[in-house]
C-alpha cells in the first residue's frame, strides 16, 4: 500500500484555482478556495461531510458554476467554455462518483464501451473489445465484464467507476470518496489502485476523502477543507504537525474510529 | 452583506415556482427543437426507444381497442335501433373511432405506461448521478436520453393509434357479427366509406402532439427529478398528471382547429 515514488513537475500547473466562491441559496459552501494540483500529483482533500468537497470537483469539472473566482484546467477557464469545448476538455479528465454512478440498464461491457464509443468514430469491435479488457485488467474484475451493475459489491462499483473513467486515457483524475463505504481491505484495494493509475496512466488526481489513512498513502500532498476554505496544504508530516485545533480535531476524530 | 433587504419573491414562495416552472418548461422544450436537428442524432437509440414504446404497449392497447370497440357499439346500438338505424352503426363508429376514441385511448395509455416509464427511468438516472457522468464523459445527454425518447414517442404512438383504432373497429365488428350477420369486409367498408382524408390526418397529426407531449412531459419531469428515490416517484407521477392535462386541452383545441378546417 505504501507509496512509491515518482515525478512531481512543480513548474507546470493542471489545476489552478483563485479566489472560487459558491453557494446555493442562502447557504454559502466554497468561501475563497485557492489551489493548485501540478502535473503529476496526488492531492488528498480531507474535509467533514457537507463542506463542499463534492461541489469543489464538480466544479473543476463543469458540472456547476461558479459565483466568483477562476477555475483553470490545462490552461482553460471552465467556466467560459462553450459546450464543445467543454467536452474536449472534459475527454482530458477523468471522475469518479461518490456513487459510482454506474448506468444501471448497461452491463460492464456496455458501462466501459459507451464513453469510448460515444467519443471516438469509427473504432471497430475489436479495438473496443481492447480498451475494455485493458481498462478491467487495471482494476483487477476482468471477470465481471458481463455482469450487471446491480450485481456487484460495492467495492467492485467504484472499482468499474474508476476503470470507465481510465478508458478515455485521463490526465487528471477526480475521485470522490474513492474508499468510503468500504472494508479497510477493500479501501487498501482501491488505494493501490489509485497510486498504480498515477504512475501507469502518468495522471495528476484529486483525491476526495474522510479517510486518513486513504490520504495518508494516496496523497503527495493533503488538503484540509474546513468551512469553505482550505486550512492546510501541505505535506501528510507538515499538515499533522500544526498544533492548530481544528486540524488535530480531524486527526484524532480519524482515529478514534 | 447585503444591507437593504431584498425582495426575494414576486408573489410569493409558494406561487412563483409555478411561473418558474412554465418558464422552464419552455426552455427544455426550446432546447429539445434546437438539439434535434443537430449532429449526431443517435438513430440507433431513437430505434431502441421506439421498439420500447411500441412493442411494449401493443398487448394492452390491443386490448383496450378490442374492448372499447365491443362497449362503445353496445351502447350506441339501443339508440339508433329507437330509429331504426342499426345499419348506420359502422359508419357512426368508425368516425367515433378513428376521430376521437382512438387516439385518444392510445394517448391516456401510452401517458400511464410510457411516460411513467421514462419518467421513472430518467428521475433514477438523474439522482443516482448517471446524467452527470454522461455529462463527465462528453456525452451530451440531453441529446442522448431525452432527444432520443421524445422523437421515438413522437413517431411511434400515432403508428399505435391507427392500430388501436383498427383493433377497436374490429372488436365492435365482432359485437355487430353476435347480434346480426355481416362481413368483415362490408363491415370495415361501411366504417371507411364515411371516413375522409381529413379524420385520418387530423387522427394522425393529434397522435403526433400526444406523442410528442407524452415524451416531453416524461423527461422534463424525470431529467429535473430531485431528493432521492421519493423524487422518482413523484417524477414518475407527475409526468403522467401533467402528460393527461395537456392531452385533454390538447384534444379540446385540436378538435376546435379540425373543425375550423373542415367547414370552412
Ligand atoms: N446541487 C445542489 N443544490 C443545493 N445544495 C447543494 C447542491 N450540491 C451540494 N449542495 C450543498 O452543498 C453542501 C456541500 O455539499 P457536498 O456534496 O460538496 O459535501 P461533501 O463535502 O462532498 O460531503 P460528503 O463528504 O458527505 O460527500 C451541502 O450542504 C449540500 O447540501
Ligand atoms: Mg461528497
Amino acid at each position: 500500500m505504501e507509496k512509491s515514488r515518482h515525478i512531481i513537475i512543480r513548474e507546470e500547473a493542471v489545476i489552478s484555482i483563485q479566489g472560487l466562491y459558491k453557494s446555493f441559496g442562502d447557504l454559502q459552501v466554497l468561501k475563497g478556495i485557492d489551489f493548485t494540483l501540478f502535473k503529476g500529483e496526488n492531492v488528498a482533500v480531507l474535509g467533514k461531510s457537507g463542506t463542499g468537497k463534492s461541489v469543489l470537483i464538480k466544479i473543476i469539472i463543469g458540472l456547476l458554476k461558479p459565483d466568483r473566482g477562476t477555475v483553470n484546467v490545462l490552461g482553460q477557464e471552465v467556466d467560459q467554455l462553450e459546450r464543445r469545448e467543454l467536452d474536449t476538455l472534459r475527454l482530458r479528465i477523468g471522475f469518479s462518483f461518490q456513487s459510482s454512478a454506474l448506468y444501471d440498464s448497461m452491463s460492464v461491457y456496455q458501462n466501459l464501451a459507451f464513453p469510448l464509443t460515444m467519443n471516438v468514430k469509427n473504432l471497430s469491435q475489436a479495438a473496443v473489445g481492447m480498451a475494455v479488457e485493458e481498462v478491467l485488467e487495471a482494476v483487477g474484475l476482468k471477470n465481471k465484464i458481463h455482469e450487471m451493475p446491480s450485481d456487484l459489491s460495492g467495492g467492485q462499483r467504484k472499482r468499474i467507476g474508476i476503470a470507465r473513467t481510465l478508458i478515455l486515457k485521463p490526465e487528471i483524475m477526480l475521485y470522490d470518496e474513492p474508499t468510503s463505504g468500504l472494508d479497510p481491505i477493500t479501501s487498501a484495494e482501491i488505494i493501490d489502485l489509485i497510486n498504480k493509475v498515477q504512475q501507469q496512466y502518468n495522471t495528476s488526481s484529486v483525491i476526495i476523502t474522510h479517510d486518513l489513512t486513504c490520504a495518508k498513502n494516496t496523497g503527495d500532498r493533503i488538503a484540509i477543507l474546513l468551512e469553505g476554505r482550505f486550512l492546510k496544504i501541505g505535506t501528510f508530516d507538515e499538515v499533522f504537525a500544526t498544533d492548530d485545533k481544528q486540524v488535530k480535531g480531524f486527526f484524532n476524530y480519524n482515529f478514534i474510529q | 452583506m447585503a444591507i437593504l433587504p431584498i425582495k426575494k419573491f414576486v408573489f410569493s414562495k409558494r406561487i412563483d415556482p409555478y411561473f418558474t416552472g412554465v418558464y422552464e418548461a419552455y426552455k427544455f422544450t426550446a432546447l429539445f427543437f434546437r438539439e434535434v436537428f443537430k449532429r449526431p442524432f443517435h438513430l440507433r437509440e431513437v430505434v431502441n426507444q421506439s421498439f420500447e414504446v411500441g412493442i411494449k404497449s401493443l398487448a394492452l392497447i390491443s386490448l383496450t381497442g378490442f374492448i372499447v370497440g365491443i362497449v362503445f357499439t353496445k351502447q350506441s346500438r339501443p339508440s339508433l335501433e329507437d330509429f331504426g338505424a342499426t345499419s348506420w352503426l359502422p359508419s357512426l363508429i368508425g368516425i367515433a373511432i378513428v376521430r376521437a376514441l382512438g387516439p385518444l385511448v392510445t394517448a391516456l395509455i401510452c401517458a400511464g405506461k410510457v411516460g411513467s416509464g421514462i419518467g421513472a427511468e430518467l428521475g433514477s438516472m438523474k439522482v443516482t448521478e448517471q446524467i452527470d457522468a454522461m455529462e463527465v464523459s462528453a456525452i451530451n445527454p440531453f441529446k442522448y436520453l431525452v432527444v432520443t425518447r421524445v422523437v421515438a414517442t413522437t413517431l411511434t404512438i400515432p403508428v399505435l393509434s391507427l392500430f388501436c383504432s383498427f383493433v377497436a373497429l374490429y372488436g365492435s365488428y365482432v359485437n355487430v357479427h353476435s347480434e346480426e350477420t355481416s362481413s368483415l369486409v362490408s363491415f370495415y367498408q361501411s366504417a371507411f366509406s364515411t371516413i375522409s382524408f381529413l379524420d385520418i390526418f387530423s387522427s394522425v397529426s393529434k397522435s403526433l402532439v400526444y406523442g410528442f407531449t407524452i415524451g416531453m412531459v416524461g423527461c422534463y419531469k424525470g431529467y429535473n427529478a430531485t431528493q432521492g428515490t421519493r423524487g422518482v416517484g413523484k417524477a414518475a407521477n407527475q409526468a403522467v398528471v401533467l402528460a393527461m392535462f395537456l392531452i385533454f386541452i390538447e384534444e379540446v383545441v385540436i378538435v376546435q382547429v379540425a373543425n375550423w378546417i373542415r367547414y370552412f
